[in-house]
């Protein structure tokens, strides 16, 4: 039954990485990769339990703050073209 | 009792894959970006929250369904911020939420108002020469 979960999970991540692929704007890109971020932690965790090794929560732990970090930056690089707050504006600092 | 754990946590499993897939699905044939987003929502929310919840039952009481208590919280509070935060960029680099045309003029007052206003300043600058 684990196994049926990781194919589902994998034919989720086919279909998410195809709009990553093909998505018209950045942010569509964003989103994707994102949602595939999310479904590899999922993944990790089935996959340690269908291995018999729940040690692989801890990797999955980690990768799951590395993909939130990951999709604030991405968006706040594409809004603003960089990292740092603007100058100048009131409320641009906001996530 | 072991017998109904796994039948929930089993079930649980399943739907979490259903619904998994249905997100995928949605995230292939909506049509915007915007509505895309519920797509994510579906996927992140119920997918992987509904799997995480059988896993949990699965693991029993140790430090393994700890872990995972930990994770689901966590997904659950960083996967909204992270889409909020992504569509808040697209809404403010511009990019107009996909609406119908005949409800669009009552619908674009309230979501993109701030646009709206340069538009009407633009068009009164254009018009304001041809009157005087």
């Amino acid at each position: 039954m684990f196994t049926a979960a990781a194919a589902a999970i994998l034919v989720t991540m086919l279909l998410v990485l195809i709009r990553a692929i093909k998505g018209p704007t950045v942010y569509d890109r964003i989103l994707a990769a994102s949602n595939f971020g999310t479904l590899t932690v999922t993944l990790i965790s089935v996959y340690g339990f269908l291995t018999g090794r729940p040690e692989f929560l801890d990797i999955a732990m980690v990768y799951a703050l590395i993909n939130f970090i990951g999709a604030i930056a991405v968006s706040k690089f594409v809004q603003f073209g960089g990292v740092q707050q603007p100058l100048g504006e009131d409320d641009a600092g906001d996530i | 009792m072991v017998l109904a754990l796994d039948i929930v946590s089993w079930a649980l499993i399943i739907c979490g894959g259903v619904f998994a897939i249905i997100g995928g699905i949605g995230m292939i044939r909506l049509p915007d970006f915007f509505t895309r987003i519920h797509a994510a929502g579906v996927i992140e929310t119920m997918g992987a929250g509904a799997i995480f919840a059988g896993l949990i039952i699965q693991a029993g009481w140790s430090m393994i369904a700890v872990k995972l208590v930990l994770m689901a919280i966590f997904m659950l509070f960083t996967n909204p911020t992270a889409t909020h935060a992504i569509a808040r960029a697209a809404l403010g680099e511009g990019l107009i939420p996909l609406t119908d045309d005949e409800v669009e003029e009552d619908l674009s007052g309230y979501v993109l108002s701030d646009l709206d206003m340069l538009e009407l300043e633009a068009d009164s600058k254009e018009t304001d020469p041809s009157k005087t």
